[in-house]
């Protein structure tokens, strides 16, 4: 596993930044390489593949050796060119041809070493930081040979527009539930470029199937300050009919399917709503959020094996925040984080910056273009981190420090960043800053005020939608329902209309 | 994007209906009355065939009369464990019937997606003893996915086909009858068939309900049972029971492969002249409470049996409803003559089930109470 990190950082930081992956090695197909061809040699023993499949099979399977005695082992794993002629030093087995080795040797493991090196545009003053080896081999949309970037500023502004606009949204809302007006609440905060720059590089065609903390992308898709309210609150105007808790939100007329708690469900159904824009030979492709929790549960498995196996355009976004409630990373996996869990679905992954705006911009359209060209699933791991606590039923300071917590919220804030380089460019004044987020305040506070006084949907909405017609038994129970209420007013909330 | 198409109307009459190439019928089969269906009528003729034969029949039709339908699971691309989906894949393509990962959260995660874009999913769990992995996408996900979006997102489209039940030798897991489970669960339906000709209407009609559905097949019947079965494509109502025998002393609830134990019971029951009647539930959720209702007010007897072991088990449901409708009018305790308690056994499998003896002295015994 480390090898290839480190002839990636021979051949600059950019190579490896190209989407990494186990090129179906053992199926054929594809033949992009991100390992220069000096760096491995048994490809050709893949026998019936192209001999400029760079990938090395065994290349995979390389470990790095901390001794020098045990060079001369590492070097044994290959065999020389002369070998590679010989068709009979492999092996045929159900899944393809595979080359043998006389040495016993495991692929070493280590999270700590060579990790998988992380795609980032800006540096932390929002500064473009030039490509390697200059021109445009950074593989970025966004930079053509004068590596100015392609996103226009209107995009630009939009996005940090959304970005400031979810930051006080953010913030009024936790405001409100902590004076009892909202019932729960979770924000953001320090992940607003993700949901923001990752929704602007898509298409509204795109489905997007969020896990809870993603409603940047419903905020640039037009989903209004009141719409949010009224979700939280619960009233006849909430698209959900006030049957779920605060922050389930859900669009079907901004393909933006509607939340659930459970964890990591909506992986596998990700495959398979990208199956049907396949089938549908749609221009789309469907876009899924989890955090790094998520990755542990057996859907995350489920899915990425799904996608892979029905090669159906999904592409899987892990928000890798260091935290699932109290559970810091280090107890989630032992892995080199999530990025590395594509290759073996088979699926080409990258590791990006997700507090840089443009990175996670650039990424997405990258990856949205191999999704829906290649009709293949994709895995982005954004790295992050979750300034604020897990909900308003959490208190993170009880079990991380608060001066972490405080680091990343003023010297790594990802709105803060993306700030310094809209401004850079001139694009963006501090008059502009404190006029939008006291009208993104005002706005905010008079949608929760509306939201609050208007009323509750009317009882029957808890029989209706449970099937697509209201079965006998539910009939009934509503029937008796009323009867209990008529004789037991008092014990029922009075701004549910009956 | 989840809009339904065009629902062509609510009414359901009669047990056969039939349907051209590109209708795409969207019909809601919601109980309204206690009137038993009719039997089906045979607009075309029939042909003697098994279960599984019945079963692939429906899945062809389902196939070819919606273009925007798929079958997948394990092993299905050659024709499954039980030939359920032989020659599918042949006809219709690789890309809408094959096989899929060996993960069955995987498989039915997978069918919600593409339900969800409206198309028809039909999922195959290769035995009903493994849904389990599957349970949280069908309770947490499948089961509100309608319901928690406000009705801007459904499922209906889905349905989970999975053989049920003991077969002689299945022990632990290859005989569960799981369907009390999902019983528990409001927003899907649960079908049983107890017959070809049965299963095949159930099965489209639950193919084409606007929700989702677990339909198990008895899989003892998978060979076991053959009847002639209209070969056009016909529909049986959900959520309507069905008299399949009329009798006046005593009332017999079940469904499945159980039901024609019951009728060997209640043959034998009629020679000593015991009136036994005897009706096939079909649908366990929502369930037609009205057909036995009726029946009970009649007989005044009822007896419930299942496969499924009988501590929590759906005849516990009926029981209680019908007790609450029915308690002055019984003449006895309502009787299950139900699976043990057990994990479902191997060699003490004859002693576990519900057998047909089991079955006649409860009979007897309700009779005289």
């Amino acid at each position: 596993m480390a090898i290839w990190v480190t002839t990636a950082r021979k051949s600059g930081a950019t190579m490896a930044a190209r989407c990494l992956t186990r090129r179906n090695m053992v199926n054929g197909g594809g033949s992009c390489s991100a390992f220069p061809k000096s760096h491995h040699s048994l490809n050709a023993l893949a026998g019936k593949k192209e001999k400029e499949n760079s990938s090395s099979l065994l290349g995979f399977w390389r470990f790095k050796s901390t001794k020098a005695s045990a060079a001369a082992a590492v070097d044994q794993l290959y065999s020389s060119d002369e070998d590679v002629t010989n068709n009979h030093q492999g092996l045929d087995f159900p899944g393809g041809h595979v080359s043998y080795t006389r040495s016993l040797n495991f692929i070493s493991n280590s999270s700590t070493q060579n990790r998988v090196p992380c795609y980032r545009v800006l540096d932390d003053n929002g500064v473009l930081i030039p490509a390697a080896g200059g021109g445009s081999n950074s593989g970025d949309f966004q930079f053509h040979h004068h590596q100015q970037p392609l996103i226009s500023q209107q995009t630009a502004l939009k996005m940090y527009r959304e970005m400031v606009r979810l930051q006080v949204m953010d913030t009024i809302f936790y405001e409100a539930q902590r004076q009892g007006r909202l019932s729960f609440y979770l924000t953001s905060t320090g992940e607003e470029a993700i949901s923001v720059a990752a929704a602007a590089a898509l298409t509204p065609d795109d489905v997007v199937m969020p896990q809870y903390r993603e409603p940047g992308v419903l905020l640039w898709r037009g989903f209004t300050l009141r719409e949010f309210a009224d979700q939280c609150f619960g009233n006849k105007d909430d698209y959900g009919k006030g049957r779920q808790m605060p922050i389930h939100y859900g669009s079907n007329k901004l393909n933006y399917f509607t939340v659930s708690s459970p964890l990591a469900t909506q992986i596998p159904q990700a495959a398979g709503v990208a199956y049907a824009l396949k089938m549908e030979k749609k221009d789309a492709c469907v876009v899924t959020f989890f955090g790094d929790g998520s990755s542990s549960e057996g859907d995350f498995h489920a899915g990425l094996n799904f996608a892979a196996v029905t090669e159906s355009p999904v592409v899987f976004v892990c928000r890798n925040n260091g935290w699932a409630i109290s559970t810091n990373v280090s107890e989630q996996f032992r892995s080199d984080g999530i990025v590395v869990k594509g290759q073996a679905y088979g699926i080409d992954s990258i590791r990006v910056d997700g507090n840089d705006a443009l990175a996670v911009y650039n990424s997405i359209r990258a990856a949205r273009e191999i999704a829906v060209k290649q009709g293949k699933p994709v895995l982005v791991e954004f790295l992050t981190y979750r300034v604020g606590h897990h909900s308003t039923s959490d208190d993170s300071t009880k079990y991380r420090p608060v001066d972490e917590i405080e680091y990343w919220k003023v010297t790594r804030n990802p709105v803060n960043r993306f700030r310094k380089w809209v401004e850079g460019n001139g694009w963006w004044n501090e008059g502009e800053e404190s006029e939008l987020r006291s009208a993104t305040r005002k706005q905010l506070l008079q949608a929760i005020q509306a939201a609050e006084r208007t009323e509750k949907p009317v009882l029957e909405e808890m029989f209706n939608d449970v099937y697509d017609e209201t079965p006998s038994n539910l009939r009934e129970q509503h029937v008796q329902l009323r009867e209990t209420i008529k004789r037991h007013p008092g014990d029922y909330p009075s701004d549910v209309p009956v | 994007m989840a809009s339904v198409l065009g629902r062509y109307g609510r009414k359901w009459s009669l047990g056969c209906v039939s349907y051209h190439k590109n209708y795409l019928p969207r019909f809601s089969t919601v109980a309204h009355s206690a009137v038993p269906s009719e039997p089906i009528q045979q607009q075309q003729a029939g042909r003697s065939m098994n279960l599984y034969s019945a079963i692939n029949q429906a899945l062809h039709i389902a196939l070819e009369s919606d273009s925007r339908s798929y079958v997948f699971g394990e092993d299905v691309g050659f024709g499954g464990v039980f030939r359920c989906t032989t020659g599918l894949a042949e006809r219709f393509g690789k890309h809408r019937v094959f096989n899929t990962p060996l993960c069955e959260q995987g498989i039915v995660g997978f069918a919600i997606g593409l339900a969800a874009m409206d198309n028809r999913a039909v999922a195959e769990i290769q035995f009903a003893d493994y849904i389990f992995p599957a349970f949280d996408q069908i309770v947490n996900e499948a089961a509100k996915f309608r319901y928690r979006s406000g009705g801007q997102f459904n499922c209906g489209g889905l349905t989970i086909r999975a053989p049920y039940g003991a077969v002689g030798h299945g022990g632990h897991y290859h005989s569960q009858s799981p369907e009390a489970f999902f019983c528990h669960v409001p927003g899907i339906k649960v079908v049983i068939p107890r017959s070809p000709s049965q299963a095949k209407g159930l099965l489209l009609s639950s193919i084409r309900d606007q929700n989702p559905v677990v339909f198990f097949e008895p899989k003892w019947l998978y060979r076991l049972s053959v009847e002639e079965v209209p070969e056009h494509d016909y529909m049986l109502p959900l959520s309507e029971a069905e008299v399949i025998r009329e009798g006046s002393d005593i009332t017999l609830v079940g469904w499945g492969a159980q039901l024609s134990i019951m009728e060997q019971a209640c043959i034998e029951a009629e020679k000593e002249g015991i009136s036994c009647e005897l009706i096939d539930l079909k649908t366990l959720i929502p369930w037609d409470k009205e057909t036995v209702e009726a029946s009970v007010s009649k007989t005044g007897r009822l007896l419930v049996s299942h496969e499924a072991p009988i501590t929590g088990g759906f005849g516990a449901e009926i029981s209680a409803s019908i007790v609450e409708r029915c308690f002055l009018r019984l003449e006895a305790p309502v009787s299950r003559v139900c699976g043990l308690d057990t994990p479902f056994p191997l060699v003490f499998e004859p002693f576990y089930m519900p057998n047909k003896n089991k079955i006649l002295d409860a009979i007897r015994s309700t009779v005289n109470y």
